[in-house]
């Protein structure tokens, strides 16, 4: 086979694995209150992905926050980014941002855990829930 | 003496570009350290908000703008690049050096788009979407024949081509249908950047190989089957390996299976280096007096240790232990700067041709200790941080990261040496190549004369 037959070859293989991995990804299509996508943009506006990690990525002077939703509370979310920290800027958002921004962390708490000590090793090296 | 041909001033401004970049990127990187050192200082007028995108874009566009070029000078000394069209070039770096500058004031200004890595408002990257088109159009147009290609050529082809078909999927999320579940869009997201930071590698290396080439006199390692087959198993990875980013998403279970075993080919790289390990060595020694070989050399050292760590975080079993810490930091910056920052320098010394010089050597070793102290404060900062993640009691998250403060201290204080050490090569090279460049230029007009 020749090298250009070969590259052609995983191109097509590349492009449909694409194809079927966006297929099969989880959709909320209609679910999704029009709060969650704005709070979600108000985190992305304010880069609170720059110190924070969601399911351990973003940047690394914050904590995670994939689930400080339900282990933190409401509460500690709207007083945190009204008022900051030593560290952390306070970040004057008007009272339907903060809600919004709110539902948008109430939603990544319910799409799953990221806490690495609720995972399970398995012999193959792999890791499950 | 040659005077340096018209051809090459695009290109070679490219390379300058770069180099400010890389001086911006490392003053903020250097502020980004200091914030770690100092908890809340600048919180209000600069926090880390600004300064980490400042401090990631400026040296990714500093490799960017690098690779682009370095692929574009060799892509003429190789041949192929008859029917360059230089206006299509000179609009593919004005249209660069704005949108970057803007993108840079946009941080500054705190307007962000927030997504990680590219944090600039989505509309930015309309006009790097349009001027890698110009890249990619130029190098195909540039081409006479695909036949009897060296490997490097397709490296760079598959690098260009990968580059803007990853780009645009990063920017799926401005469409609802993509960003609204989370779990989509992150998938989605990090498929995106593992590719592409696949594809810049696909340019980098595929220089290193034309560098190696040309050094040697020899095109006999750059058509043969071992390299063809390494760029397949590169090429394998690029494609297939991105799901090691996300282990811990609850996503497709595929994805991961498919990671994991993907990313395990790699170690066949990793025995070929130990296999090859003699000869390697014979051949460092007989080029090492050689400015940018001596820069490849550290690159191949930093392929080792950046691989080992990589094979290993791509074991989920362990990756669940170094996920979220700073032994990603590590991992990143140890191959952006150990192995894509020392493919630059040599390829910045051979283009800019930098004469050999003795203080370009001190500096290289001080550059490699100081990587070397840097890379390691960040692991052991990691494993104090997985320890804590891992407990079964966890302190407050401020008492953990003052635990770590001596850790930060040591990757500040070797940041500070390592950027010293990066400027100051880069400063000399720059300058030598200057010096030289005019003395050819006189010697030229003497001899007319
Ligand atoms: C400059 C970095 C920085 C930015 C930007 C930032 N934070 Fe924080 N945040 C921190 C730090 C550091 C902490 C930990 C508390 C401390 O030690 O001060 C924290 C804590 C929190 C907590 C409490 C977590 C816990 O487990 O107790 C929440 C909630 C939070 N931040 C939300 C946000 C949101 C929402 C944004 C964006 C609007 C944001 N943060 C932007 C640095 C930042
Ligand atoms: C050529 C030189 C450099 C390159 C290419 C580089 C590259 C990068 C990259 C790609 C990241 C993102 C890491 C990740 O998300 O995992 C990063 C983060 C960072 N870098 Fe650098 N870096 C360089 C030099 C430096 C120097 C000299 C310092 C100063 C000590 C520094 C400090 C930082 C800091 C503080 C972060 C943020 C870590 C976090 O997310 O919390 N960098 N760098």
């Amino acid at each position: 086979m020749n090298k250009g037959k070969i590259i052609w070859l995983m191109v097509i293989l590349f492009l449909s694995y694409t194809a079927f991995l966006y297929a099969s990804l989880p959709s909320d299509s209609g679910i999704i209150s029009t709060s969650v996508y704005s709070g979600k943009q108000i985190w992305q506006k304010n880069n609170c992905g720059s110190c924070h990690q969601v399911y351990g990525l973003g940047g690394y002077l914050g904590p995670d926050l994939t689930n400080v939703y339900s282990t933190k509370g409401e509460t500690v979310i709207r007083s945190l980014v009204q008022y900051g920290t030593s560290v952390m800027p306070s970040f004057k958002l008007d009272e339907k941002d903060l809600n919004d921004l709110v539902m948008y962390l109430k939603s990544v708490d319910a799409s799953g855990k990221s806490d690495p000590r609720s995972f399970k090793i398995n012999y193959d090296g792999s890791i499950s829930q | 003496m040659m005077v340096p041909s018209h051809n090459n001033i695009i290109p070679k401004s490219f390379l300058l570009v770069a180099f400010v970049l890389l001086f911006t990127g490392l003053s903020f990187g250097l502020i980004g350290a200091l914030q770690y050192v100092m908890p809340g200082i600048l919180k209000d007028g600069f926090s880390f908000q600004k300064v980490r995108p400042l401090h990631v874009s400026s040296v990714v566009f500093w490799i960017i703008f690098g690779a682009i070029g370095t692929v574009l000078t060799y892509l003429q000394e190789h041949g192929t690049a008859k029917n360059y069209s230089h206006s299509l070039l000179k609009l593919q770096f004005v249209i660069f050096v704005i949108t970057v500058a803007a993108i840079l004031i946009s941080y500054l200004t705190g307007n962000f788009g927030g997504r990680e890595y590219w944090e600039f408002p989505p509309y930015l990257a309309i006009p790097l979407i349009a001027g890698w088109l110009l890249f990619l159009i130029n190098f195909i147009r540039s081409v006479s024949s695909f036949k009897n290609q060296p490997v490097y050529f397709w490296m760079w082809l598959t690098g260009i081509f990968f580059f803007l078909f990853t780009f645009l999927e990063s920017y799926l999320w401005i469409f609802p249908f993509f960003a609204e579940n989370i779990i989509k869009d992150m998938t989605i997201q990090w498929k995106s950047y593992g590719s592409m930071v696949g594809s810049w590698n696909m340019l980098i290396y595929g220089s290193g190989i034309f560098l190696m080439d040309k050094i040697s006199g020899s095109k006999d390692y750059s058509k043969s089957k071992m390299a063809f087959g390494l760029y397949f198993l590169g090429l394998f990875n690029l494609m297939f390996n991105w799901g090691h980013h996300i282990y811990t998403l609850p996503t497709a279970a595929f994805v991961k299976y498919i990671s994991y075993a993907v990313s395990m080919t790699e170690l066949f790289i990793f025995g070929k280096i130990i296999y090859d390990w003699k000869s390697s060595i014979t051949t460092a020694q007989k080029y090492f007096n050689r400015q940018s070989y001596m820069f490849m050399v550290a690159a191949d050292a930093w392929v080792f240790l950046t691989l080992s760590l990589a094979i290993c975080m791509s074991v989920p079993a362990i990756n669940l232990y170094t996920h979220g810490t700073h032994i990603t930091v590590a991992h990143t910056m140890g191959a952006t700067i150990g192995i894509n920052s020392m493919l630059l320098f040599a390829f910045a010394s051979d283009i800019l041709t930098a004469p050999s010089s003795k203080f370009i050597r001190i500096w290289f070793w001080i550059i490699n200790i100081s990587l070397f102290v840097f890379w390691i404060s960040l692991i052991i900062a990691g494993v104090y941080k997985s320890i804590w993640q891992m407990s079964a009691v966890q302190q407050p998250f401020g008492n953990m990261m003052r635990g770590l403060h001596p850790f930060f201290v040591i990757f500040f204080i070797s940041g500070i040496v390592l950027a010293t050490g990066l400027v100051a090569v880069s400063v000399l090279m720059i300058k030598r190549s200057f010096v030289r460049a005019t003395a050819s230029r006189n010697d030229l007009i003497a001899n007319v004369q």
